[in-house]
């Protein structure tokens, strides 16, 4: 078999024990690379020279030791573009490394390539990337999420053996349901975002996709701890997660907050999640029905302070000290206003305009400082949930992969794929999606299982009984 | 110049100060000036896609210990928010600064009478003795500095992200003077603490300022101007001299002030329109997700308050009563530490301690010296003004023995030896000098018994003339007194 279609830690085993080498890896990827890329355009830029290069030289003692890694557009590893899928960073070159690149190459891994994303991570379906659509694994008429499909459909499409993503509201998560992978939104604080290019500070977090959980703790083992250069990471000492899986969810509490279970709901989504929640009572755990009654407020809150944040994390793509620099301006006001106007897609204005909207004199009382008020409700939603429960066990996506185009006009409801993910980045907690079924049409659901902040070793045992009692995560895509 | 009686000025200032940390306010780069352009640089200060800033410490202490020096209220939390607007020399297109929660609130600056112009501070202005309440202190990053060419511009990144004090008092000065005073004042207490050099010449303290005008009687603020290119505490007394009389002028003909920014032009001496404020900028503040609120009661006050420095105010006082010096005496010491220390050493077991400041203020100070590294020991001074209390020389004698001293450094009662100046007070000796006069001056003992007492200076400048100098004048006075009156 293709090593393209085996898990990080089998391959770290095979490595260790010399039956195989890191080129090996790559050659399969690259195979695998070349016989499906054309369909998913997943990657926005490929590191073939530099990865086989990297592959003759990697520490193969160290925990990655020889595994390529794929890593989303948007963040920065020294040398290599780092587009953000828009056109106004075309041509840019990152000068420096983000410390989850670091942590990776130091770690052993090998960059493998760039992978397609919406442009700024601003969107659910990767269509508002300004480098072309990715496709849908599973089917390739579908959107695979966003914003980090690229990643997404790279691991699930087997062209990747792991990714990084990004999630602001559900950007990993979200993806990784519709393609079928494991994606870990970790606690804000857990992974340091120096060198991820912002979209809104105070919810973004980095994160795995992969194709198994056992392969998400390694990735966030290596990735989690304190960075010196990120004020908001937390201080606690480094963790080595998932070191020990006996596969039991006996006596845990699992609660179904009522909020996230709504009449109207796609049915097949309903009954994967429904059956989920019963395997784990089946096993040992209790249910408990808890509610997070702020739930409805979370996508107004949610679009009002990414939007603000974005609003200024995006001032400095002026055109004046890199990327995208409009020819023929009259004047530094006229440089301004093409370079920006030429350089951003129409997703990224509209959340500029609407983000500068919601911080104005006059209105930032009733938007801005508002939203925050909200958003502290929110938080506590989740800090009441978790005195009834230890975890939360939702649906990921509202539904499965949609079909290209089918929201692009509509961008309201584009906003509503990410329903049950945005509040969990408003209140901080960790998240992770792993596949709970499959449709009839073969199209896979994700079950979402959050946990209390700082609580990953809790949600990443609990998904690793779930996952090793089914066997969604060892189904392959169409080839 | 001055102010016509009917009305009166109304001025804030905006200082902003440059901090004498060894890093810039969010990244290691080196915080420094006059190296080549955009050579202390990184992502963060260049504002790179993806980069994060992490609060300088040190530019944190040094601001709440300037908030201590000034009496202001030190916040327990206060927290950094983003200021938007865009502009080349700013890499983010926002720059980190403080709004709602300021390290630090409230505070005065006391003025110092002897640091308004030299002409007025004998006027009742300048004795007042006010003391000006500030608004807030708090914490930003400085901007790049942009160079105009003929066909082109240049940014120097070297001062983006610099560590950036403002200052922003309330609108409490009254006039020119005593807005002179305010940033003098401002400067020894920044000084003290050694937060600043201060220099406003070199843009180390940079000085926005907001002036109105009233009919004196009037509660009412006028409409304000902000005046902006203010390089010098004298820029900005003159600035501010032509600018009230210019508003008074257009009020006494009936026009309205617009509320504007003008530019003061030094050569010109006169402010000119820059931009009009009709369209108030909106800055859109709201708090920087990516900085943590900064908690100043963990440690942070406490490192501040250790190195809390004497002040201005209370080491003039100090000197004052320790030393019998002037007030204008003090307040020059107070000005330079290093010659205040020199002072205070020179001082400290001199009998005549305000001959000391005398000695060291007019004599010393007008050669020019570097007290941190002259070779005249600062006790020579104190052994100086004691050769002259003990009266084993006279102050004509001292210039010499000072003058000695400047050229060959060595001690007083050294040099006394070497020129053989030691006085001559022993009274049979004097005598001697006096009888010797009174034989020898008979016209002016006769005018002197007559009723002309001047004429006692003739036989004293002989005594003088025949000692070489020597003779204690004061016993060379009582004893001639005594023997023309037998």
């Amino acid at each position: 078999m293709s090593l393209a279609y085996e898990t990080i830690a089998t391959l770290r085993r095979r490595i260790l024990s010399k039956e195989i080498h890191p080129r090996d890896i790559l050659k399969d990827l690259f195979t695998q690379i070349d016989a499906r890329e054309k369909t998913l355009h997943a990657y926005t830029y490929l590191n073939r020279e530099s990865a086989l290069a990297d592959a003759e030289k990697a520490d193969l003692s160290l925990p990655l030791g020889g595994i390529p890694i794929a890593l989303k557009d948007n963040l920065n590893a020294l040398g290599d573009p780092c587009t953000c899928a828009s056109k106004i960073l075309e041509g840019y070159k990152a000068p420096y490394d983000a410390t989850a690149v670091s942590l990776l190459r130091q770690a052993g891994s090998i960059l493998l390539g760039r992978t397609n994303m919406d442009e700024f991570a601003m969107g659910s379906s990767t269509e508002n990337s300004a480098l072309g659509l990715t496709r849908n694994p599973w089917d390739s008429t579908r959107i695979p999420g966003g914003s980090s499909g690229g990643s997404a459909a790279a691991v699930a499409g087997r062209i990747a053996l792991a990714a990084l993503g990004s999630d602001t509201g559900g950007s990993i998560r979200q993806p990784a349901a519709l393609c079928g992978c494991v994606g870990l939104k970790p606690t804000y604080g857990r992974i340091s975002r120096y060198g991820l290019v912002a979209f809104a500070s105070s919810l973004d977090q980095i994160g795995p996709l992969t194709r198994t959980v056992e392969d998400s703790a390694l990735l966030l083992s290596v990735l989690a701890g304190h960075d010196p250069r990120d004020n908001t990471t937390d201080l606690r000492p480094p963790e080595k997660f998932l070191t020990q899986k006996n596969g039991s969810v006996q006596g845990l509490r699992v609660g179904l907050p009522k909020e996230y279970f709504l009449p109207g709901m796609d049915s097949e989504t309903e009954s994967a999640i429904r059956s989920a929640a019963d395997w784990f009572k089946k096993n040992g755990a209790t249910l408990v029905d808890v509610s997070l009654p702020h739930t409805p407020t979370a996508i107004a809150v949610y679009y009002i302070l990414a939007t603000a944040e974005a609003s200024a994390n995006l001032a400095r793509f002026d055109g004046v000290r890199y990327g995208r620099r409009a020819t023929d301006a009259r004047d530094v006001l006229d440089l301004y206003h093409r370079t920006r106007s030429e350089g951003f897609g129409a997703e990224v204005k509209r959340r500029i305009i609407l983000g500068t909207f919601v911080l104005s004199q006059g209105y930032a009382d009733a938007y801005y400082r508002q939203a925050q008020k909200v958003r502290a409700l929110l938080r506590q939603d989740f800090e009441k949930a978790f005195t009834q429960c230890d975890l939360l066990l939702t649906p990921t996506s509202p539904e499965p992969a949609f079909p290209l185009g089918e929201r692009t006009q509509d961008p309201l409801k584009m906003y509503l794929a990410d329903v049950f993910t945005i509040s969990t980045n408003l209140a901080g907690n960790g998240a992770i999606s792993l596949p709970c079924g499959f449709t009839k049409s073969n199209l896979p659901i994700g079950l979402q299982l959050i946990g209390p902040r700082f609580g990953e070793e809790t949600i990443l045992r609990a998904a690793h009984a779930f996952e090793q009692a089914h066997e969604f995560f060892q189904r392959l895509p169409p080839s | 110049m001055s102010t016509p009686a009917k009305w009166e000025a109304v001025i804030g200032l905006e200082v902003h100060v440059q901090l004498l940390t060894q890093t810039k306010m969010f990244c290691g780069c080196t915080n420094h000036y006059g190296d080549a352009p955009t050579s202390h640089v990184c992502p963060v200060c260049l504002g790179l896609p993806g980069s994060l800033p992490v609060p300088n410490e040190e530019a944190i202490r040094l601001t709440l210990l300037t908030g201590l020096m000034l009496g202001c209220t030190l916040a327990p939390v206060a927290r950094f928010d983003r200021k938007n607007y865009f502009y080349p020399d700013m890499p983010k297109n926002y720059q980190i600064s403080q709004y709602d929660d300021p390290l630090c609130a409230g505070g005065q600056v006391p003025l110092d009478p002897f640091l308004f112009p030299k002409e007025i501070q004998d006027t009742a202005e300048a004795k007042a003795g006010r003391a000006i309440r500030l608004t807030r202190i708090h914490l930003e990053e400085d901007v790049a500095k942009s160079f105009h060419f003929e066909d082109r511009s240049g940014i120097d990144f070297n001062r983006a992200g610099t560590p950036l004090m403002e200052i922003v008092s309330e609108a409490d000065l009254r006039t020119p003077g005593e807005a002179f005073s305010f940033l003098g004042s401002l400067r020894q207490v920044l000084l003290a603490g050694h937060v600043s050099h201060a220099d406003m010449e070199k843009g180390q303290m940079r000085c926005d300022v907001n002036v109105s005008v009233r009919p004196i009687s009037q509660k009412e603020f006028g409409t304000k101007v902000e005046l902006k290119n203010l390089n010098s505490t004298s820029g900005v007394r003159r600035a501010l001299t032509y600018e009230i009389a210019r508003q008074i002028a257009a009020c006494e003909k009936g026009e309205a002030i617009a509320h504007e920014t003008r530019r003061w032009d030094d050569e010109a001496g006169a402010t000119f329109t820059m931009r009009t404020k009709e369209k108030a900028h909106d800055y859109r503040y709201f708090p920087d997700p990516d900085l943590l609120p900064v908690r100043t009661d963990q440690g942070l006050l406490e490192a501040a308050r250790a190195r809390l420095p004497e002040l201005p105010t209370v080491l003039q006082a100090r000197l004052i009563q320790a030393f019998g010096v002037t007030a204008y005496q003090a307040s020059v010491l107070g000005a330079d530490r290093v010659l205040c220390a020199y002072f205070e050493k020179a001082a400290a077991q001199a009998k005549s301690k305000a001959t000391v400041a005398n000695w060291i203020l007019n004599d010393f100070l007008s050669t020019q010296p570097d007290p941190a590294t002259t070779p005249i020991l600062p006790e020579f001074f104190g052994e100086l003004a004691d050769l002259v209390a003990d009266g084993t020389i006279n102050s004509a004698q001292a210039k010499k023995v000072f003058a000695e001293l400047m050229a060959n450094p060595a001690s007083p009662r050294e040099i006394v030896k070497r020129l053989g100046l030691a006085q001559i007070s022993d009274a049979s000796a004097l005598g001697a000098y006096c009888d010797e006069a009174i034989a020898a001056n008979p016209r002016s003992v006769e005018d002197y018994r007559a009723g002309k007492t001047n004429a006692i200076n003739a036989l004293k400048g002989f005594v003088m003339k025949k000692s070489q100098g020597k003779a204690n004048p004061l016993q060379v006075d009582e004893i001639l007194k005594a023997k023309l009156s037998a």
